[in-house]
C-alpha cells in the first residue's frame, strides 16, 4: 500500500489564535505551531494500515518552513518520508487553491490510498477532502470512524459517522479516505522515533518545483478572503435559577424559550 | 559561549512529554493522589513511549538517549504530577542504573530489557531507619553461605519496592569490616545484591501514610534469612559505597530536574490564576503585589533550570560534576517549595483547597529537599568542595 497523509502545522490548540492585522490570514508567527491535532488520527490510521498490509506512508503538507516541525512529528511517529510544499508565493491560498496544490504533488505519488483527517482547528473548512478527491478524480469516503482495506481485492470500506448510527460504504482503490478523531488513539513519537525521523527522506518543492503557476496561488488569487473580522463576544453571564419547588418547570422552561426543547 | 538551547531533537523529545503529561498523566493525577493509588495505566503508558528506557542503549532495550534527556521528561512529568515524574525517576536512575552501571554483561540481558520497557518496575534499597544520608551506616548483613547470600536486615522509604509489577531490588548490606581498629569494631565493608521480586524472606511493609507524593510506591523493606545466588552480588566486592555515591550524584541532578518541573508548575498555575481571577474590579495579576511574586518565582525556576542543565553538561562530558549537582540540587528543591508557598498564596483560600493542583504541589514540594541528600547535605558537599 503506498499511503499519502495530508497534516498541516496550526497555531497551538491551547494558544489564543489571532488573525494578521495586515492581510487577515491567520497569524503563524508570533504562536506557537503544532501539528493540527485531528491530523494525527489520520497519521496513526495510515501507519496501521501500512502496519497491516506494508507499503509506504507519505506525508503531504503545505505550509511555511517551520511546518517542517510538523512533518518530523509525523515522521518520528512512523511515516516513512514526506514532502513539504513551502514558498512564499503560497502565502494566503484559500482551500481551493491550496486543494489544488497538494492534489498537484499527491499525483506524482500515484499512491493507493490518501487519509485526510476531517478539518483543521484553525481554518476549520472541513471540505479538503472533497476537494483532493474531486481534484484527483477519485472516490472520497469522508467521517471514517472505521476503515478496512482489502488491498488484493482493490477495496477499501468505511463506517462513515453518521447521526444515528453510522453507513457502511465501499470504493475501489485508490481513494480519499477522510478519518474522525474517534477512529483511534494517536501514539506519540518516542526519542528512537524522533532520532530516526532526521535520516528519513524529506523533499521541499517551490510552487515552482510542483508546476504550479505563480499566478493560481497566494492571496492575490484567492477564491475567498477574510475582509473583516471581530472577536467573539464575551460570554454572557448564566442565568441562575433558584429552586423554590418549582425549579424543575424553570429549568424546563429556560431550555423551551431557547428551543433546545 | 556555552548554550544552554536544546537540540531539535531534545525539543521534540520534550514536546512529546509535555503532550503526555497533559493528555494522559493530568486528567488521573487528583484521582491517584486523593485515592492513593499507583497509576498503572500510566506507567505503563510512559513504557511504551519508552521513558523507562531513555538513557539506556537499544540492545538493553533503551531508547540510546542520555541522562539529561531523561531529566527532560522527569521535569515536564512534574509540571503535571510528581508522583508520576518520581515513579521514572526511581525506576530508572535507582531501579536500572546501577545495574546498567555495575552489573555485568549476564546481569544486564537478564534484568535491563524488563526494566527499560516499563513493564516491570526496580528499587534501590540503600536508606535504613538508621542511616539515610549517613549510608555509611548501613545495619543490613549479607553472609556468603557456600553458593549464596544471607541477608538479614531493614530497609525504609524504599520507592517502587511493593509495586505489583515491582521485579527487583538492589539492597546495600554490609559483608564484612576490615580488621579491627584501635576502637575494635573495624571499618564496615558494603557491598550491593540483586533481590529478585518475590524472594522468601523478602518482605515490602505496609506502605507509609505520606505528606506528598501519594501516588508514588513506598514502603519499608524487610529482609528475613533471605538466600540470593552468590552471583547476584553487583559490581565488585567492598565497592558498594563508592558506587552508590556515583548513583545519588546523579540522582540529584533528577531530582533537581524535577523540583523545577514542580516550581514552573507553581508558575504556570500562578500566570493562569493572576488573569482571571478578579479582586477590587481588577484581575489579580494587574497588582504589583501578584506580579512581583510571580516574576521572583519565574526567575528562581529559570536559575534552577540553568544550574542543572550545566550539571548535566558536565556529567555527560565526563567531568566532575558533585559539587554542580549538588548546587542544582539545593537551589532547585529550595524555589520548588518556595514557589509552591508562593503559589498556594496566590490562590488564597482555594490553594489550601485540595482540588487545585497548586495545593497538591504545595505537599509534594518539602519532600525535594530531604531525599536524596537533604538540603544541609548539599551544603555539606558545596562546603567540602570549598576545602572546608
Amino acid at each position: 500500500m503506498n499511503i499519502v497523509v495530508t497534516v498541516k502545522q496550526v497555531p497551538d490548540t491551547w494558544a489564543e489564535k489571532k488573525l494578521d492585522a495586515a492581510d487577515k490570514t491567520v497569524d503563524r508567527v508570533s504562536v506557537d505551531n503544532v501539528m493540527n491535532e485531528m491530523d494525527e488520527y489520520g497519521v496513526e490510521e495510515a501507519l496501521k494500515i501500512k502496519e497491516a498490509h506494508g507499503g509506504e506512508v507519505t506525508v503531504v503538507t503545505m505550509g511555511p518552513a517551520k511546518a517542517v516541525e510538523t512533518i518530523r512529528k509525523a515522521l518520528s511517529m512512523g511515516a516513512d518520508k514526506a514532502v513539504h510544499l513551502t514558498d512564499d508565493a503560497l502565502h494566503g491560498s484559500d482551500a481551493l487553491q491550496t486543494s489544488a496544490a497538494l492534489a498537484k504533488v499527491i499525483a506524482t505519488l500515484s499512491p493507493d490510498l490518501v487519509i485526510t483527517a476531517t478539518e483543521a482547528s484553525d481554518a476549520r473548512g472541513g471540505v479538503m477532502g472533497a476537494l483532493l478527491a474531486e481534484r484527483l478524480g477519485l472516490p472520497q469516503l469522508t467521517q471514517a470512524r472505521k476503515v478496512t482495506v482489502d488491498p488484493a481485492a482493490g477495496k477499501v470500506s468505511i463506517e462513515r459517522l453518521a447521526d444515528n448510527g453510522y453507513a457502511l460504504v465501499e470504493a475501489s482503490l485508490p481513494a480519499v479516505v477522510g478519518v474522525v478523531e474517534k477512529i483511534n488513539q494517536p501514539r506519540y513519537p518516542s526519542f528512537k522515533g524522533i532520532m530516526a525521523a532526521k535520516k528519513k527522506p524529506l523533499t521541499t518543492l517551490s510552487s515552482g518545483d510542483a508546476g504550479l503557476d505563480a499566478g493560481s496561488v497566494g492571496l492575490a488569487g484567492a477564491g475567498s478572503t477574510v475582509v473583516d473580522s471581530q472577536p467573539a463576544p464575551p460570554r454572557q453571564s448564566g442565568t441562575i435559577v433558584k429552586d423554590e419547588g418549582d425549579g424543575g418547570v424553570k429549568i424546563a422552561d429556560f431550555l423551551a424559550a431557547q428551543k433546545l426543547i | 559561549m556555552p548554550d544552554t538551547r536544546l537540540t531539535d531533537e531534545q525539543e521534540a523529545l520534550r514536546k512529546t512529554v509535555e503532550e503526555f503529561a497533559r493528555e494522559v498523566v493530568a486528567p488521573v493525577a487528583a484521582h491517584h493522589d486523593e485515592t492513593k493509588t499507583f497509576p498503572y495505566e500510566v506507567v505503563a503508558q510512559m513504557g511504551e513511549l519508552g521513558l523507562f528506557g531513555l538513557p539506556f542503549p537499544e540492545q538493553y532495550g533503551g531508547q540510546g538517549a542520555d541522562y539529561f534527556t531523561l531529566c527532560l521528561a522527569i521535569e515536564e512529568l512534574a509540571r503535571v504530577d510528581s508522583s508520576v515524574a518520581i515513579t521514572l525517576e526511581a525506576g530508572v536512575g535507582l531501579g536500572a542504573m546501577p545495574i546498567y552501571r555495575f552489573g555485568t554483561e549476564e546481569q544486564r540481558l537478564q534484568w535491563l530489557p524488563e526494566l527499560t520497557s516499563g513493564r516491570v518496575l526496580g528499587a534501590f534499597g540503600l536508606t535504613e531507619p538508621g542511616a539515610g544520608s549517613d549510608a555509611g551506616g548501613t545495619r543490613t548483613t549479607a553472609r556468603l553461605e557456600g553458593d549464596e547470600w544471607l541477608i538479614n536486615g531493614s530497609k525504609a522509604f524504599i520507592t517502587n519496592s511493593g509495586t505489583d509489577i515491582t521485579r527487583v531490588v538492589t539492597v546495600t548490606a554490609v559483608t564484612g569490616r576490615s580488621e579491627a581498629d584501635a576502637s575494635g569494631t573495624g571499618k564496615a565493608e558494603i557491598s550491593t545484591i540483586i533481590v529478585p521480586v518475590p524472594t522468601p524472606g523478602f518482605t515490602a511493609e505496609p506502605p507509609y501514610s505520606k505528606v506528598g507524593w501519594h501516588a508514588s510506591d513506598t514502603h519499608p523493606l524487610s529482609l528475613v534469612d533471605v538466600r540470593v545466588p552468590a552471583a547476584n552480588l553487583l559490581g565488585e566486592r567492598g565497592r558498594g559505597y563508592a558506587n552508590f555515591l556515583r548513583i545519588l550524584d546523579e540522582g540529584r541532578i533528577a531530582i533537581s530536574a524535577l523540583s523545577v518541573g514542580l516550581a514552573q508548575a507553581c508558575v504556570d498555575e500562578s500566570v493562569k490564576y493572576a488573569r482571571q481571577r478578579q479582586a477590587f474590579g481588577a484581575p489579580i495579576g494587574t497588582y504589583q503585589a501578584i506580579q512581583f511574586k510571580i516574576a521572583e518565582m519565574e526567575a528562581r525556576t529559570h536559575v534552577a533550570r540553568t544550574a542543572y542543565y550545566d550539571a548535566a553538561a558536565r556529567m555527560l562530558a565526563g567531568l566532575p560534576f558533585k559539587k554542580e549537582a549538588a548546587i542544582a540540587k539545593l537551589f532547585s528543591s529550595d524555589a520548588a517549595v518556595t514557589n509552591a508557598r508562593e503559589a498556594t498564596q496566590i490562590f488564597g483560600g482555594y490553594g489550601f483547597m485540595n482540588e487545585y493542583p497548586v495545593a497538591r504541589h504545595w505537599r509534594d514540594a518539602k519532600i525535594l529537599e530531604i531525599g536524596e541528600g537533604t538540603s544541609e547535605v548539599q551544603k555539606m558537599l558545596i562546603a567540602r568542595h570549598l576545602g572546608l
